[in-house]
């Protein structure tokens, strides 16, 4: 206590971004809203949270507001980023069955893995060291393959990769920020 | 592992979420659909005909053909949804076979039944349902819903619907809010909804579900004038594929939605989009399509 505290830029242009919010202030966090250039301008950034929503959807309006090459550079760079789900997929070097977005995190994922909304499910299991964390899949991707050494896997889930961490880049493809559990974000805000 | 009723409908509603900040597209054939989710659709609704047409051609309107619904599933990998008859759970069940990703129950099809809606709770697939006030959406939520959307006036390409029923829903939301505890069972009462959810709107201030716009909304103003007015996401109907120049409509639209607030990108979005849907004025129209189930 008593320390600054953090600043999170939440990309909401579209998708389950106020449930982040939610979640990131709770924490103490400073947390805005990034729906185009001059928010991401406006103040510095200790993180950025790509939300889950549509992963089409997201990459073309980051490219139609012009934010895909700012926030492209701000992961390379070194910025804390936490992805889920659709985040997850922008986030990804490769994607299986679909366009390649942000593509600064080496893993192969693969769109809608489980199949349509009759195949989203809600389970737990472990992250990293975390036990027991609530976890709901919803249209989910998984990861097919991590594509270099330094990419540590942080959850499977009947043997698919589910949550990984490769530096500064914390995805994921399930939503925590649906779930009571905070101990991600609390994770996330420790990076 | 067998789930509870419970944890399907918790993810039923957290697929709505993710649809949220989106615009919902009705398509008629899978090219609309690949052009709506190039234009950014965070979903589409699979249709024979879109509303403006339905109204056109008069008649009963029915659930669309599967095939056409699997050729649409197969050409996009955004969630798909169709519509049913208000009451017609045979044809929900057709389409909770065909693994649709939402079925909407809807008023713009001709209704299969004048007095009950179906019970969406026996379903595993999620549904979206029209409401006009709190009262509807509430009995629609009840029901099973884990959406609501305005009823609006589907094919009009006139807004003026759609903005009364969100209006009446929030400003009935805040007035729930606003009641003591011991009122919430007269409350109830008069909505004719559980007391359960009513308690709900009154400690939390909103619907337990995600509530998006829908019916008249055809240009990017009009998204965005109900994105003002407290709606999550958009559908947009007829308003996309019956208008001049439907990809940079669709595209302006998406970002209306995106940027609700920024005057300055809607002026620049609304500029130069061809020709918006004709549409036809309440006073005009033979079929109040909002009417329909309450």
């Amino acid at each position: 206590m008593g320390e600054k505290p953090l600043t999170i830029g939440v990309l909401a242009l579209q998708g389950a971004f106020i449930e982040h919010i939610n979640v990131l202030k709770s924490l103490g966090a400073d947390v805005y809203e990034i729906r185009q250039k001059s928010d991401l301008k406006a103040r510095h950034y200790d993180g950025l949270v790509l939300p889950g929503g549509e992963s089409t959807t997201q990459s073309n309006l980051l490219k139609k507001v012009g934010l895909f090459d700012e926030i492209q550079r701000l992961i390379e760079e070194g910025m804390p980023v936490l992805a889920t789900c659709a985040g997850a997929i922008l986030l990804s070097e490769n994607v299986v069955g679909g366009e390649r977005h942000l593509a600064t995190l080496p893993v192969t994922i693969k769109r809608n893995a489980y199949g349509r909304q009759l195949g989203s499910f809600i389970t737990s299991g472990s992250f990293g060291t975390i036990e027991n964390v609530p976890m709901n899949f919803i249209r989910a991707p998984y990861f097919e393959s991590v594509n270099d050494p330094e990419v540590k896997i942080l959850s499977k889930i009947d043997d698919k990769i589910v949550a990984v961490q490769y530096k500064n880049q914390l995805a994921m493809s399930f939503h925590p920020e649906v779930s009571e559990d905070k101990r991600i974000h609390k994770y996330f805000l420790g990076i | 592992m067998s789930e509870s009723t419970t944890e399907r409908y918790e993810l039923n509603k957290q697929l709505a979420q993710m649809l949220k900040g989106g615009v919902i597209m009705d398509v008629t054939n899978a090219a609309q659909a690949r052009i709506a989710e190039q234009a950014g659709a965070c979903a589409v609704m699979a249709l024979e005909r879109i509303p403006a047409d339905i109204r056109a051609v008069g008649g009963v309107a029915r659930m669309s053909d599967p095939r056409l619904i699997k050729e649409i599933q197969d050409a996009v990998s955004i969630p798909v949804m169709a519509k049913c008859r208000i009451g017609h759970f045979a044809e929900a069940d057709i389409l909770e076979a065909l693994e649709i990703d939402y079925i909407d129950e809807s008023e713009v099809l001709s209704p299969a039944d004048n007095i009950y809606h179906i019970e969406k709770k026996n379903y595993k697939v999620p549904f979206v349902c029209g409401a006009k006030d709190l009262g509807e959406a509430l009995r629609r939520i009840a029901e099973g819903a884990s959406m609501i959307r305005t009823k609006g006036e589907p094919g009009t390409g006139d807004v003026v619907q759609a903005v009364s029923h969100m209006r009446l829903i929030n400003s009935q939301i805040r007035e729930v809010v606003s009641k003591r505890e011991d009122e919430l069972y007269e409350a109830a009462k008069h909505l004719a909804v559980p007391y359960e959810l009513v308690k709900y709107v009154h400690e939390n201030g909103k619907l337990p579900v995600v509530n998006f716009a829908a019916g008249g909304v055809a240009t990017p103003a009009d998204a965005a004038l109900m994105m003002k007015l407290g709606a999550e996401g958009v559908f947009v109907g007829s308003g996309i594929f019956k208008s001049g120049d439907p990809v940079k409509r669709a595209t302006a639209i998406v970002q209306a939605v995106a940027n609700f607030n920024d005057s300055k990108l809607l002026a620049e979005l609304s500029e130069d989009l061809g020709e918006a849907m004709v549409g036809i004025n309440e006073s005009e129209i033979q079929l109040l399509m909002s009417k329909r189930g309450a």
